[in-house]
């Protein structure tokens, strides 16, 4: 026994003695991951996660929230004796006075946005592959729960460093909260303890952001992943996959040396990025003054989208018996993204009541399975890349030479227009690829070889697809839309409830109707003595083209008919 | 491997075949190269170990350029551009040092470490109903118990406190902040206040005004009140922009003549959510918020003629004093920036 080994038992039996835990850990240390690129990507999110908090511990030793006004008189000559915050000078030090200090401000805000993007990229994926079925709805919702914990910790820490663009994206939130109907003033007078900007807030937000909101994403991940855990992971349909066991690699030895591997290659890419690629310099932006603002000023990418919305909604204000009521913010600042995040955390019940779908779903469906599900997902992102590209009208109108306002009022129509249009196109494009998937399924796949038999027909030779591939694609899920009730029972006595049953047999339709079926198993075996005839035709031909195509000098030597 | 989560034998023996029926199934397992090999499997161990030394190594590096490099070094990286030399040597040293010890490990579990691929079964979530009827009764047990539905006094009084005792934690929040007043309604401008440019404090005359021009401005006392207050607040009120057009060009005004000599004040703070806005195109008199774009008309009383804010820009009236300076002949007659919900329509 080596003595790393030895080690290992003594430890284990240590803890055994107090906790009883062999048996758990015997249970655990063997539990069986599967395998798909895809499954990274929540790895990611939960990597970026471990890496901004580390940095931002570092950073909380250096930084001072702290809206007292005082003279810089820092290395960085450009702004020395400017008058500013303390925040915004410590930032400053912390950039140019402290070794390492920029790297680690640098790491911080790369991997915010890493843990961003990952944590969305990895909700679509859980959408496109219906990951959040019974039993996972609630991992749904904590997903959704930290997503918008992620957003606001950006846009807090963002707020932080009181530069010109944090302080004026901090301005348009207070010009929300103003908006807000009866409560909004007295809101935004106790959150900036006064008017704006006052001296209170940043070490305010300050709490928020490395305390309150890191403790509650803490909280929510850890709920999130003992429950991956408990569930077991999802898998992809395939050879001896099924619903009822999960295929992959066990914890220890593979996987966790391919997760851990995978956190440090996170954690060192986002290190190379942030020596490479400068983000955020807010030495460039100066201190922030209510009374200035730079042209172009962009915020982090995540809040674009709101940006956009904010930037697209036309000017409607009503005064109602001496009172306002601002829906040109309301309605893009708070209702739509109010309603967004509703719709996404409930949309796991709302399929569930629509298509009366109640099973336990451990096999990920193929986008292409669920077309209306992806097609409804395909048209929320278009909606969400219009507002996002709303956000930058400025950058692109500079950029096309267009004028801002053709631009607004394109996306004005657009953002009604193009998610249904993009709608329709997916569904067909869902459609089309589950018609190509029965087609594989009864006459093999396409390969390119044409062929002239004996009495002159030209056929082109299907070669049967592999185990895999057929695995895969009897795995698709037959759906059948639920049938439309009576609206009167036999004594011609209006049913109860026939409404809601109606609605609901409309929208299972909706969701199921076009889906095309898998064949039966008599067109398979049909199908599959025709493939064998069709190879066993082809099979004379296809020795001859085999033996006669090779020509030394790169020629042909063949009647062109048969070749490829 | 399988795992038998404490179930009795005869289900055991069911579900060993269930995983014997999965595994044939499975796809013949394919041996690697390194499997086979012994001389690639060798290579691929001083791979491994190559890339855990070079971590050690960068780690030394770090260490290295953290002593030896200036903070304040510049280098030129092509591609790059002139770059803090500190932060690219830390940053590509750290960097590396983390990522190969990574790329060694997925590059070890990906070549030499047993990667049999194994099964096992879900079993449904839901307890058996037996399971589920025994926690209901248990349940009803210890409720009947505690008698809490027998004594509805109790069960009222517990539930009138319980809804009751978070409200301190709310009036505590009470002292974040004074109540707004009229606050929102008040600037610094009151009549005669000396309009001074910012951020120099110079007093401005008519004749400092080119045609077509705009300068940003303030109230004389800012500063000192600004001082005096130890914060932003007034300067978010009060800042102002000065145009200069031609007096026929100014199709309308929110006042009588509160133009001096085609000279027009105007809130610099947008009326949307309240950023400033400071781009303007003499041709149209147009004025631009950068923020939303809102887009405000100021030949025509700072109207709106484009974006998403609803308000007109609020108008200073203005004259000079008897030393030829300007000077705001009242305050602004409407609040300045964002809609709230008191303001109504003054
Ligand atoms: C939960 C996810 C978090 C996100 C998305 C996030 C994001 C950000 C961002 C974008 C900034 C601005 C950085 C810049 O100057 O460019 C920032 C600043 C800061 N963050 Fe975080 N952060 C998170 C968690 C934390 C935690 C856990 C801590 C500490 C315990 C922390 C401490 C700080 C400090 C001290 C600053 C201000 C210093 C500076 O801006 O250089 N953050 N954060
Ligand atoms: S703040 Fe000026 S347009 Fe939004």
């Amino acid at each position: 026994m080596s003595a790393t080994v030895k080690t290992a038992g003594k430890t284990a039996g240590w803890v055994d003695d107090r906790f009883t835990s062999s048996n758990f850990l015997k249970r655990n240390i063997g539990k069986v991951f599967p395998e798909h690129w895809s499954f990274m990507l929540g790895e990611i999110a939960l990597y970026s996660f471990i890496v901004v908090m580390l940095s931002g511990v570092y950073l909380t030793l250096f930084f001072k929230p702290s809206m007292i006004e005082l003279a810089y008189n820092g290395s960085y000559v450009p702004l020395k004796g400017v008058k500013m915050t303390e925040a915004y000078a410590s930032t400053l030090n912390i950039s140019f006075d402290i070794r390492g200090g920029l790297l680690m401000r640098q790491i911080h805000h790369w991997s915010a946005l890493f843990f961003v993007a990952a944590i969305s990229v990895h909700l679509l994926r859980v959408f496109f592959t219906g990951a959040f079925r019974k039993p996972r709805e609630l991992n749904w919702v904590i997903g959704v729960g930290l997503l918008t914990m992620a957003l606001l910790a950006g846009f807090a820490g963002y707020s932080l460093p009181d530069d010109l663009l944090s302080g004026t994206g901090l301005r348009i939130a207070q010009g929300i909260v103003l908006s807000l109907p009866l409560v909004g003033t007295y809101l935004s007078f106790f959150i900036f303890g006064g008017e704006f900007p006052g001296t209170d807030f940043i070490s305010r937000l300050y709490a928020v952001h490395i305390l309150v909101v890191p403790g509650l994403i803490l909280a929510l991940l850890t709920a999130h992943l003992m429950m991956v855990w408990y569930q077991k992971h999802t898998q992809f349909p395939g050879l001896g996959r099924t619903n009822d066991n999960v295929v992959g690699y066990p914890l220890l030895p593979i996987y966790m040396a391919k997760a851990g591997g995978f956190f440090f290659v996170v954690f060192g890419v986002i290190t190379l990025i942030s020596g490479l690629v400068t983000i955020n310099p807010i030495w460039l932006y100066g201190p922030y003054t209510p009374d200035q603002v730079t042209a172009g000023s962009q915020p982090d990418w995540y809040i674009g989208w709101l940006e956009g919305s904010l930037r697209m909604m036309p000017n409607v204000e009503w005064v109602i018996f001496g009172y306002t009521l601002s829906w040109n913010i309301l309605v893009p600042a708070v209702i739509l993204p109010g309603l967004v995040f509703t719709v996404m955390a409930i949309y796991p019940w709302i399929e569930q009541w629509a298509t009366g779908d109640k099973r336990e779903h451990h096999l990920l469906d193929r986008p292409r399975n669920a077309p209306v599900r992806t097609s409804l997902g395909a048209m929320a992102v278009s909606f969400y890349v219009l507002l996002w590209i709303g956000g930058g009208n400025d950058l692109i109108a500079s950029f096309f030479d267009m004028s801002i306002n053709t631009i607004t009022w394109f996306l004005r129509f657009a953002i009604f227009l193009v998610p249904p249009l993009v709608f329709v196109a997916t569904k067909r494009i869902c459609l089309g690829l589950q018609r190509r998937d029965r087609d594989k399924l009864l006459h093999g796949m396409e390969t390119g070889n044409i062929l002239r038999l004996p009495h002159g027909e030209f056929i082109e030779v299907h070669a049967p697809i592999s185990d895999e591939e057929k695995a895969v694609l009897m795995a698709k899920p037959e759906r059948t839309p639920l049938t439309m009730p009576e609206e009167i029972d036999e004594n011609g006595v209006a049913m109860p409830g026939a409404r809601g049953a109606r609605l609901r047999a409309k929208l299972s339709n909706f969701y199921y109707a076009d889906n095309i079926p898998l064949p039966t198993r008599e067109e398979l075996e049909a199908a599959e003595a025709h493939l064998r005839h069709e190879v066993e035709q082809a099979a004379p031909a296809m020795e001859e083209d085999r033996r006669l195509i090779p020509a030394h000098d790169g020629s042909v030597l063949h009647d062109p008919a048969i070749d490829k | 491997m399988t795992t038998h989560e404490n179930l009795p034998a005869t289900t055991e023996s069911a579900e060993a075949a269930a995983i014997e029926k999965a595994a044939a199934a499975l796809p013949a397992h394919r041996p690697r190269r390194t499997d086979v090999d012994p001389k690639a499997a060798r290579r691929a161990e001083r791979q491994v170990a190559a890339m855990f030394l070079g971590s050690a190594l960068m780690t030394v590096l770090f260490v290295v350029a953290f002593v030896a490099i200036p903070v304040d070094e510049t280098v030129y990286i092509w591609g790059f551009g002139t770059v803090n030399a500190s932060n690219i040597a830390l940053g590509v040293t750290f960097g590396l040092a983390i990522l190969l010890i990574g790329t060694g490990a997925i590059h070890w579990s990906k070549k030499l470490m047993n990667e049999k691929e194994e099964i096992q079964l879900r079993h449904p979530l839901a307890s058996s109903d037996e399971e589920r009827e025994a926690a209901v009764e248990a349940f009803q047990t210890y409720q009947a118990d505690s008698g809490f539905t027998q004594r509805p006094i109790i069960r009222r009084s517990l539930l009138t406190a319980m809804v009751l005792f978070p409200i301190p934690m709310v009036v505590l929040l009470r002292d974040l902040g004074p109540l707004p007043g009229e606050v929102l309604r008040e600037t610094l401008w009151e009549p005669g206040s000396r309009i001074v440019i910012d951020p120099t404090g110079r007093p401005v005359r008519p004749s400092d005004l080119a045609l077509g021009g705009l300068i940003s401005a303030m109230p004389a006392d800012l500063p000192e009140v600004q001082e005096e207050e130890g914060n932003l607040n007034a300067r978010a009120k009060a800042a102002i922009i000065l145009v200069r057009m031609e007096p026929q060009e100014i199709v309308s005004q929110q006042g009588d003549n509160w133009d001096y000599g085609g000279i027009l004040a105007f809130s610099k703070i947008c009326t949307h959510v309240g950023c400033p806005i400071a781009l303007y195109e003499q041709r149209t008199h147009h004025l631009l918020c950068p923020c939303h774009q809102s887009t405000f008309d100021l030949a025509d009383s700072g109207n709106v003629v484009f974006g998403p804010a609803a308000r007109r820009l609020p108008q200073l009236p203005i004259t000079i004093d008897p030393e030829g300076f300007l000077v705001a002949v009242d305050g602004f007659a409407e609040p300045v920036g964002p809609s709230f919900w008191e303001r109504g329509d003054a």
